[in-house]
């Protein structure tokens, strides 16, 4: 099976459209989103709309913490990811609330488990960033590949059959990684609208359960008319420019 | 691993005949599937019970690059297995000895020597082609096949530039094969295609003399002094080996990556066009450096920590390209060939570590006694030559970056196109004429070798030089 993993949408209308245009052209045969429907981004109805049009069709979606904090406000949550929120809060409709406070935490797919940011302690919301902190995720689930999100910079770690967690280099351009048997994996995706490590670009990722293959991909976007809009909304212009800037 | 191999194990279709060897890392058995004629091998690791990290690590990484290769040079992939089971590749067979076998003969004939060289190092230069540095090059991982091709196996060391570097992050200790081992790759280095070369070097001199250019070290101790201590010039120990090939020899075997061949296809090339290799002291030496010299490296070598490596294997292929330029001399070409020259001058702006091998092709009749057999055939043959380097005047590239070659044969655009496939070419410059009718029903030589070689080709057309019809290939009558 094809699966597009997607992570980290935040609101970003040009963003998620261009990923999906790419990932219809892939023959893929589900999508799993990892969270982050809403948040930062100027297009929350949107976004969300086209999100529960896909779950209806077939996609999974799980919960990230700016989808949870539009029903039960963040405490931890930085001043700027505060004031998006209240201003997202509002603009959703009672049935869109409804539909990101039902969302799951986490989904099994026979040996692949997805969440949005770690599997152990998951509301915690922690950051897999290095080996230590994705250590607990290998051992509190027994899946063979684990897919987050949640931290906007792509990561790929490998668990070997004694335990010994290691990051492992992820080559850049669209490089197709084999996930090879004799370890366990955890990924960590990109994000779709706000990329983190210094490329303006959507990431998505296609996972083939066959070849056993996964694939980072990243797509281009018109950042312009998204900064427009968040500008536009009189949104903190620290969003604009990490959007810009891609970090 | 729960299960072991042995002779009469069924596992995944395959079927485990007869042990066909035993190293230290691995076995290899003959297997038969029911879907597959071609003969088979399967390499399964020795395990040692309990955790086995090196082996591991070595057999992860070959079950990750190996079925992503492709092409004579590499032994096709039919199955790979899993740890939990017993972890396996099954690859096909390539029958006969690995070159150790054909190694103990050696000092070789200096022509078999030649011809051993540059199958290795075009071998060599698909590998890297295909992003993957070896980094662990000794004759018993180099097979032949019956049309000739040499196949490279043993990836458990190797990198592959697009996939993550499992053994980087394994460990700190350098890896390889001591006597063939790189400067940069014994100080850590696993990221420069040139370690490959220098290994390639390595085993050019053994098959030459007999003997390994740095000994034989048992320790990883034994490796550092190849930093500075320069080995015994082959000629020393062969004497009627030509000075170019040991001219390539320690070109290939330079301590400084930037100082060797940037390239297995420009070995390769070198080797088959020997009376173009540029002499300088290396090919003439007779004997080792001495104390003094020695002592200066030694000071300057004694807290290097590494040289300077490419950004990836395809930017190092890349950035030292071979262009062949396909010359038309006769006379009304002239305006052409001058445009040709131009171009390779613009080229070489953007391109300066490009090499330039300068071709003419002399069509031959299909029937009746050729005419390059006799006196006038040698002398055309010549004058062509002397046209070539006439037209290259005005290139600035040095002597071993720029060769002349005039080729023979009834179709040129086939004979060019042959000569880049067996020379690794990465592109072919050349004019067409003018549009002409007789042309347009005939075909032109560009047109050919534009649809058919297999590298890049840019055609020069001079704007407005729509002559009349001439013969087709007058380049060539």
């Amino acid at each position: 099976m094809r699966i597009a993993i997607l992570s980290d949408i935040h609101a970003n209308r040009e963003a998620f459209a261009a990923v999906l245009k790419d990932v219809e052209q892939r023959r893929v045969e589900q999508i799993v989103m990892l969270g982050d429907i809403v948040g930062y981004g100027p297009d929350p109805e949107w976004c969300c709309e086209k999100a529960r049009a896909l779950v209806e069709a077939g996609a999974v979606a799980i919960k990230g913490n700016h989808d949870a904090a539009v029903a039960v406000p963040d405490t931890a949550m930085n001043i700027t990811a505060r004031r998006a929120m209240e201003w997202t809060r509002p603009r959703l409709s009672p049935e869109q609330q409804a539909f990101l406070s039902a969302l799951p935490m986490q989904h099994r797919i026979n040996d692949l488990h997805f969440v949005h940011a770690s599997v152990n302690d998951m509301q915690d919301w922690i950051y897999v960033s290095n080996e230590q902190r994705a250590m607990p995720s290998f051992r509190v689930s027994d899946a063979r590949v684990i897919f987050c999100g949640h931290v906007h910079v792509p990561h790929l770690f490998s668990c070997d059959m004694v335990g010994r967690v290691q990051e492992q280099r992820i080559p850049a351009g669209a490089s197709t990684l084999p996930l090879i048997r004799s370890r366990r994996w955890l990924a960590v995706l990109g994000a779709v609208g706000q990329p983190r490590d210094g490329r303006a670009l959507a990431a998505w990722c296609l996972y083939d359960s066959i070849t056993n293959e996964l694939t980072f991909h990243r797509v281009p976007y018109d950042t312009g008319a998204t900064v427009a809009k968040l500008r536009g909304h009189g949104l903190p212009e620290s969003l604009a420019m990490r959007l810009l800037m891609g970090a | 691993m729960r299960v072991r191999p042995q002779t009469g194990l069924d596992i995944d279709g395959f079927t485990l005949g007869e042990k066909l060897h035993e190293g230290g890392f691995a076995t290899i058995w003959e297997v038969t599937h029911p879907l597959y004629r071609t003969p088979l091998v399967m390499k399964v690791p020795k395990i040692l019970d309990g955790y086995d990290g090196p082996t591991i690590v070595g057999f992860e990484v070959e079950q990750m690059i190996l079925p992503r290769l492709t092409g004579p040079h590499v032994p096709k992939v039919y199955g790979v297995g899993d740890f939990s089971v017993m972890p396996y590749v099954v690859t096909e067979r390539i029958p006969g000895e690995s070159l150790l076998v054909r190694f103990r003969d050696a000092p070789l004939p200096v022509s078999d020597a030649i011809e051993l060289a540059a199958r290795m190092a075009d071998a060599l230069h698909d590998l890297h082609r295909q992003h993957v540095i070896h980094l662990d090059l000794k004759p018993e991982n180099f097979l032949q096949r019956p049309s000739g091709e040499m196949v490279l196996v043993d990836y458990g060391l190797s990198r592959h530039d697009q996939l993550p570097d499992l053994l980087a992050e394994e460990f700190t200790i350098p890896m390889g094969t001591f006597p063939y081992i790189a400067p940069e790759q014994f100080l850590g280095a696993r990221n420069d295609p040139r370690s490959d070369i220098f290994a390639l070097g390595a085993m050019i001199y053994q098959a030459a003399t007999g003997k390994l250019p740095f000994g034989k070290p048992e320790k990883l101790r034994g490796v550092r002094p190849r930093l500075w201590r320069d080995p015994v010039p082959p000629r020393a120990l062969v004497p009627d080996m030509p000075d170019w090939l040991q001219e390539i020899i320690l070109r290939a075997l330079e301590v400084d990556p930037a100082k060797r061949y940037q390239t297995a296809a420009q070995i390769q090339f070198d080797l088959t066009h020997p009376a173009q290799v540029k002499l300088t002291a290396r090919g003439l030496k007779q004997r080792q450096d001495g104390a003094g010299v020695v002592w200066r490296r030694w000071w300057k070598m004694r807290g290097v920590k590494g040289f300077a490596a490419p950004v990836s294997v395809q930017e190092q292929i890349g950035k030292a390209p071979i262009l062949l330029v396909a010359v038309d001399l006769s006379p009304e070409m002239e305006a052409l060939a001058d445009l040709l020259r131009q171009n390779v001058q613009r080229m070489l702006v953007t391109q300066p570590d490009m090499r330039v091998a300068c071709v003419n092709v002399i069509k031959t009749s299909r029937i009746a006694i050729d005419a390059t057999v006799d006196d006038e055939g040698q002398n055309l043959h010549v004058a062509r030559l002397v046209g070539l380097r006439h037209w290259a005047e005005g290139i600035d590239l040095g002597e071993e970056r720029l060769t002349f070659t005039v080729l023979e044969g009834t179709d040129p655009a086939a004979a060019i196109i042959d000569y880049a496939g067996h020379n690794n070419v990465d592109h072919i410059l050349m004019g067409a004429r003018g549009h002409s009718s007789t042309r347009r029903y005939l075909g032109s030589v560009s047109s050919q070798v534009v649809a058919e070689a297999h590298c890049s080709v840019t055609v020069i057309r001079r704007r407005g030089a729509d002559e009349a019809a001439e013969p087709e290939a007058a380049a060539a009558e």
